[in-house]
C-alpha cells in the first residue's frame, strides 16, 4: 500500500461506479440494495479465495491451476463437520451457530492448508521457473484431488444448508438483506484487514511485498525467500479452503467440480486485479460479484459473459490489470 | 518421395517408422481388420482425436502457446454441422457443406480476435483467458436450447450415402475376418481417414516450412525473434487460426461420425485434459506423438477401465482401495499418470524413442551427431 | 538542509576503534575474498573465462573494464546469483562457490547491483527496514548508525517515508548504498554506483566509501568512471573478455598513462 498521497484511486472508484449504473436499471432501491449486498458478499467470498492465489504467483512466479482443489476440499471438510455437530446446527441460536460455523472454518483450513504443504513440495517445486509445465502439472494436481475428493466423499453433489439462525434475511426498510451475506460480507472484510494488517506492520509482510517486488534483491539482501514461499502458498490455500466453506454455504451445496467452476472465476479476478497485488484482487472480486449479480437479475443468459466482458474492458484500459506489480 | 510426403520430417527412429507404419496400415484396413460396430468407432475416434491433437500440438509444441480454447473450436466445427444438418429439410451435401464453411468462419473470427488480443497480454493471462472463454462458451451452448438443443443436444441425419441404410453391395463382404458390410458408415469411415490423412501431412507441411520454423523460434525466445525482425503477434495469431481451423474441421468430422453432437460430447472439460494428456504422452512439438498418443490413450481408456474393474473386484475386502480402484475413478489414474509423463516424461513416447536411436551404439569421440550412420573421419 | 552540498555530520570513530563500525582489526596476510580460475556460463553463454581476482582485506579493490568485459557477471558469480561451472571462491577462507545467495549475504557480503535493486513500492523507512537484518521489529533500527548516514546522503532523511520509487536516479543510488551499510559487512559489492549521478552528489558517495575504508570495510567496486576510481581505490583489477588482464596497486596505474590507455582507452584526467 503506498504510504503517502499518489494512491491510484480511479480502480477502486470502479466498485461504486458498478454499483451506482446498476440503481437505475434495477428499478427500486430496495432491490438494488439486496442484489448489492449479495454482490458484495459474494465478492469477499472470491476475495478470500482470490488473494492467495495472486500472491503466490507475484512472490514467487508460480501459476496454480489447480487452486480450485483447495476450495473443494474446504467446502467436503466443512460438509462433514457441520454434519456431525448437527445439534449446533438446528438450534435457532445465532451463538451456538457460530460456535458450530467456526471449528467447520478451521478444520477446513488446516486441511486446504496442509494440502497445500503436500501440494508444494510434490507438485510445484519441481517446476519452478517452467510456466508451461506448471499449468500441466496444476492441472493434473487439481484433476487427482477432484477424483480423491470423489472417492472421499462420493461423486454426487452435498446439500450444505445454513445453520438455522443464519438463514433468512433482515429487512433494512423495504430490502430483504440475507443474512448470511452480511456475515459473508464480514469475514471477507476480516481476512482483507488481517492481510493488509499483516503485510503493512509485520516483516513477513514486508518480505512479502519486497519479493513480489524484486525477489533476488530480497535475497541478496540474506533472506531465505523459498521457505517464505511455503509459507505463503500454505497460507493461500488455507485461505481457499475457507473460501469454499464459504461458497458451499453461499450456494447451499457442495460438489467435486466446484473447484474447477470457481477457478475461473478466480482467474478473472486476479486478471483485473493485476497479478500480485492483494488490493487489486479485492477490487476485482467486489466488481466480479456485483456483476454477477446484477446481470444475473437483468440479464440472466449473459452472466458468465458479463464478467469476461468486464475483464477485457479493464485490460484494454490497464493491459496488467489494475494495480500491476512493478517488476513484472 | 516418402520423403516429400513427410515434408521431410521422418521418424528418425526404426521403432518409431515401424510403429507409425503400422498403426497406419492399421487405421487404413480398420474395418477390414476388426470387423464389427464397436472396434470401427474407436478407430474413427482415433482419427478425430490424431486431427484433434496434432493441431493442438500445432500451438503448443510448436508455437510454445497453451491455450484452453481448443475444444472450443472442436465444439464450433461439431456444432455447425449438427445445427446446419438439423435445420435442413433434407440432409443434402449443400448443407453439411454449408455447416462446415459456416464453422470455420466462425473459428476463423473468433481465433484471429483471441490472436490479436495476445498481443496486450502476457502469455499466463493468455492461457487464463481462454480457460475462461472456453467456460463461458460451454455454459452459452447449454443454455441457447432453441439453437444447439441445450443439454440434451442435437441429432440429426447425413446425407444418404454415408447413412448405414446406404449399402455399396446386397450381402455383406466376407472375408477370413469376418463380415465387413460396406455401406454408409464404411463410406464415412474412410471419408474421415482420408480428410484427417491430408490433415495431418498438412500440418506436416506446416510445422516443416520457414513458418513453422519461425514459430518454434518464437517458442524458444520470443524477444530475440521479435529483435530478429519477425512480428511475433502475426506469427502467433496465424498458428492460433490454423490450429483452430483444423480443429473446427475435427469437430464437424465428429458430428458426420456421431449424427449427434451435444455439450458433453465436443466441448467439456474432460476432452480438454485428454488432448494434454495425449499431446504430453505422445511427445509434444512432434505431430507424430498425436498418432502415438491417440492410439494409446483410446485403447488404455478402454482397457484401463477393465482393469480397473479387475483389480477392485480383487481388493473387495480392503478398506480403501475399491474406492480408488473402480472404473468410475478412471480419471484419478489419468491424473497420476499424466504428472508422472510431465516430469519423467516430458518428451513423450516419440522424444523417447528418438532419443534412443540417436544415441550412438559404442562410445564416439566428442562432437559424434545426432544421426547413427555417420561416414568414418578418416579415409586413407 | 540542501541535499547537494556536503557539510557531513558525524563520521565514523578512528580505524579499529569500535569493531562494531568495520568489523574486526585487519588480517592483511589473508585477502578477504579470493577467486581462482572461475568460469561462469548463462545459458549458453561462456561470460567468465577463468577469473583469477584477490581482494586485500580493508582496502578498496576497484574493478575496471570495459562495457560487457564480464565485470557484474563476476559481482553475481560472487553473490551466488549466477553459479560458477567452473573454479572456485573463496571469502575469508571459506569456500562460498556453491553456497546460496541468503547464505552468502549472511556471511557478512553486501550486494549493490547495477541496477539498484529498490523495491519502489516499498518507503525509503521500510527498504532500510529489510536491510537491516538484525531488526526485529519495524522500530529497530541502530540509531546512531543511521544518524551516519543521515549525515552522508541527507536525502535519505528528508525522503524516509516516500515510496523509494519516487526518489531521483541519485537518490535511488544513495538508497542503494545505505541499505548496504546500514549494519556492517565484511565485505560490500558494489556495481557503477557513480551512473548518472550528478558531479555534487558523486562527492557525497566518495566521502561515504572513504569514511567506510576509514573504518577497514572491505570494498570491491565496479566503476567505469576513472576519476572515481582514481580517488578512491587502493588496488585495481582490469578485466577484459572475461578475464584479469591486469592487478595492481592504484597509485602505479594512476601514474602510467600508457598502461592506461592500453587498458582502458583513456588516460588520467579524463573521465567517462
Amino acid at each position: 500500500m503506498k504510504q503517502l498521497k499518489e494512491l491510484d484511486w480511479k480502480p477502486m472508484a470502479l466498485v461504486p461506479a458498478l454499483a451506482l449504473i446498476a440503481l437505475p436499471l434495477t428499478g427500486s432501491p430496495s432491490t438494488w440494495l439486496t442484489l448489492t449486498v449479495a454482490g458484495l458478499a459474494m465478492g469477499m467470498i472470491v476475495f478470500i479465495i482470490a488473494s492467495g492465489l495472486t500472491l503466490v504467483f507475484g512472490l514467487m512466479d508460480v501459476l496454480n491451476f489447480g487452486h480450485g482443489v483447495f476450495i473443494a476440499l474446504g467446502a467436503f471438510v466443512a460438509t462433514t463437520v457441520l454434519a456431525s455437530m448437527g445439534s449446533y446446527t438446528t438450534a435457532d441460536s445465532l451463538w451456538l451457530n457460530l460456535m458450530a460455523l467456526f471449528p467447520a472454518m478451521l478444520v477446513a483450513m488446516a486441511v486446504a492448508g496442509a494440502l497445500g504443504l503436500a501440494f508444494e513440495r510434490l507438485i510445484i517445486r519441481p517446476v519452478y521457473g517452467m510456466h508451461l509445465k506448471q499449468i500441466l502439472i496444476t492441472m493434473g494436481g487439481m484433476i487427482i484431488g477432484e477424483e480423491l475428493i470423489k472417492v472421499f466423499w462420493g461423486p454426487e453433489q452435498i446439500p450444505l444448508p445454513l445453520p438455522e439462525a443464519l438463514r433468512g434475511s433482515i429487512l433494512l426498510g423495504d430490502a430483504a438483506v440475507a443474512k448470511y451475506r452480511l456475515l459473508a460480507v464480514l469475514v471477507g472484510g476480516a481476512v482483507f484487514a488481517a492481510m493488509v494488517w499483516t503485510l503493512n506492520r509485520t516483516k513477513v509482510g514486508l518480505l512479502i511485498r519486497a519479493g513480489v517486488q524484486d525477489r533476488e534483491m530480497v535475497e541478496s539482501l540474506g533472506y531465505r525467500i523459498k521457505r517464505l514461499f511455503v509459507g505463503v502458498f500454505v497460507a493461500g490455500s488455507a485461505l481457499a479452503g475457507l473460501g469454499g466453506v464459504m461458497w458451499g454455504l453461499y450456494q447451499e451445496t457442495v460438489t467435486p467440480q466446484m473447484g474447477h467452476q470457481v477457478n475461473v472465476l478466480i482467474f478473472i479476478v486476479i486478471i483485473i486485479g493485476g497479478l500480485g497485488s492483494t488490493l487489486g484482487a479485492l477490487i476485482g472480486a467486489l466488481l466480479v460479484g456485483l456483476m454477477a449479480n446484477y446481470t444475473g437479475f437483468l440479464f440472466p443468459k449473459v452472466a458468465l459473459f458479463s464478467n469476461i466482458a468486464l475483464m477485457v474492458a479493464i485490460l484494454l484500459w490497464r493491459p496488467q490489470g489494475v494495480y500491476p506489480v512493478t517488476s513484472r | 518421395m516418402l520423403n516429400r510426403l513427410l515434408s521431410n520430417d521422418l521418424p528418425r527412429s526404426r521403432w518409431l517408422a515401424a510403429l507409425l507404419l503400422v498403426l497406419f496400415l492399421g487405421l487404413a484396413f480398420a474395418p477390414f481388420l476388426f470387423p464389427g460396430v464397436k472396434a470401427l468407432n474407436v478407430a474413427a475416434k482415433v482419427l478425430i482425436f490424431i486431427a484433434l491433437v496434432a493441431s493442438f500440438d500445432l500451438l503448443l509444441g510448436y508455437t510454445g502457446i497453451v491455450s484452453f480454447a481448443h475444444t472450443m473450436f472442436f465444439g464450433i466445427g461439431a456444432y455447425g454441422v449438427a445445427i446446419s444438418l438439423n435445420a435442413a429439410e433434407s440432409p443434402s451435401w449443400a448443407a453439411l457443406g454449408f455447416g462446415v464453411l459456416a464453422a470455420l468462419l466462425v473459428s476463423l473470427v473468433l481465433s484471429l480476435v483471441i490472436g490479436l488480443f495476445s498481443l496486450r497480454v502476457k502469455a499466463i493471462f493468455f492461457a487464463m483467458i481462454t480457460l475462461a472463454v472456453a467456460t463461458a462458451f460451454l455454459t452459452l451452448a447449454s443454455q441457447l436450447s432453441d439453437f444447439t438443443g441445450g443439454e440434451d443436444g442435437l441429432s440429426f441425419s447425413v446425407p444418404e450415402l454415408l447413412t448405414p441404410g446406404f449399402t455399396l453391395m446386397e450381402e455383406p463382404l466376407q472375408t477370413p475376418l469376418g463380415e465387413v458390410d460396406l455401406n454408409g458408415r464404411f463410406i464415412t469411415y474412410y471419408l474421415i481417414f482420408g480428410t484427417v490423412t491430408a490433415i495431418f501431412l498438412t500440418l506436416l507441411r506446416i510445422v516443416n516450412s520457414p513458418f513453422g520454423r519461425v514459430l518454434q523460434a518464437i517458442r524458444e525466445n520470443d524477444f530475440r525473434a521479435e529483435a530478429l525482425g519477425y512480428r511475433t503477434v502475426v506469427y502467433r495469431t496465424l498458428s492460433n487460426v490454423l490450429s483452430a481451423s483444423f480443429a473446427t474441421l475435427a469437430g464437424c468430422l465428429l458430428a458426420i461420425w456421431l449424427r449427434y453432437n451435444g455439450p458433453d460430447t465436443s466441448l467439456s472439460f474432460e476432452i480438454m485434459l485428454d488432448i494434454l494428456l495425449i499431446v504430453v504422452i505422445g511427445g509434444m512439438g512432434t505431430m507424430y506423438g498425436a498418432v502415438i498418443g491417440s492410439v494409446l490413450f483410446v485403447l488404455a481408456q478402454s482397457y484401463l477401465q477393465d482393469l480397473l474393474r479387475l483389480a477392485g473386484g480383487a481388493t473387495e475386502g480392503l478398506p480403501l482401495l475399491p474406492a480408488l480402484l473402480t472404473p468410475d475413478r478412471w480419471l484419478l489414474w489419468l491424473g497420476v499418470l499424466f504428472v508422472l509423463s510431465v516430469y519423467y516424461f516430458p518428451s513423450g513416447v516419440v522424444g523417447k524413442l528418438r532419443e534412443r536411436a540417436a544415441r550412438p551404439p559404442r562410445a564416439r569421440p566428442a562432437g559424434g551427431a545426432a544421426s547413427p550412420a555417420q561416414p568414418t573421419a578418416r579415409r586413407p | 538542509m540542501s541535499p547537494h552540498t556536503p557539510p557531513l555530520r558525524g563520521s565514523l570513530p578512528p580505524k579499529g576503534a569500535d569493531p562494531a563500525w568495520g568489523g574486526p582489526a585487519p588480517d592483511r596476510t589473508q585477502p578477504l575474498l579470493k577467486l581462482d580460475g572461475v568460469h561462469t556460463h548463462i545459458g549458453a553463454y561462456h561470460i567468465l573465462h577463468g577469473v583469477d581476482l584477490v581482494v586485500p582485506q580493508g582496502q578498496l579493490t576497484m574493478l575496471l573494464g570495459r562495457n560487457g568485459a564480464g565485470k557484474t557477471t563476476t559481482l553475481r558469480t560472487i553473490m551466488g546469483l549466477w553459479q560458477a561451472s567452473q573454479g572456485s571462491v573463496q571469502l575469508d577462507g571459506q569456500n562460498i562457490t556453491r553456497q546460496p545467495t541468503p547464505d552468502i549475504a549472511h556471511s557478512g557480503v553486501a550486494y549493490v547491483p547495477e541496477n539498484m535493486g529498490i523495491f519502489s513500492d516499498l518507503s525509503v523507512r521500510e527498504n532500510m527496514l529489510l536491510a537491516a537484518r538484525g531488526a526485529r521489529s519495524l522500530d529497530d533500527i541502530d540509531t546512531t548508525r543511521l544518524e551516519w548516514i543521515f549525515g552522508l546522503f541527507p536525502a535519505m532523511k528528508k525522503f524516509w517515508l516516500h515510496p523509494a520509487g519516487k526518489l531521483s536516479g541519485g537518490q535511488k543510488q544513495m538508497l542503494a548504498v545505505s541499505r548496504a551499510i546500514i549494519e556492517p559487512r565484511k565485505l560490500l559489492l558494489i556495481d557503477e554506483p557513480s551512473k548518472g549521478l550528478a558531479p555534487a552528489i558523486i562527492q557525497n558517495m566518495i566521502e561515504a566509501f572513504r569514511q567506510l575504508k576509514a573504518a577497514q570495510t572491505t570494498i570491491l567496486l565496479v566503476e567505469q568512471n576513472f576519476n572515481f576510481a582514481r580517488q578512491l581505490g587502493d588496488t585495481v583489477a582490469v578485466m577484459d573478455d572475461g578475464r584479469v588482464v591486469h592487478s595492481g596497486s592504484m597509485a602505479e596505474l594512476a601514474a602510467d598513462e600508457a598502461l592506461q590507455s592500453r587498458l582502458l582507452g583513456l588516460s588520467l584526467g579524463s573521465h567517462a
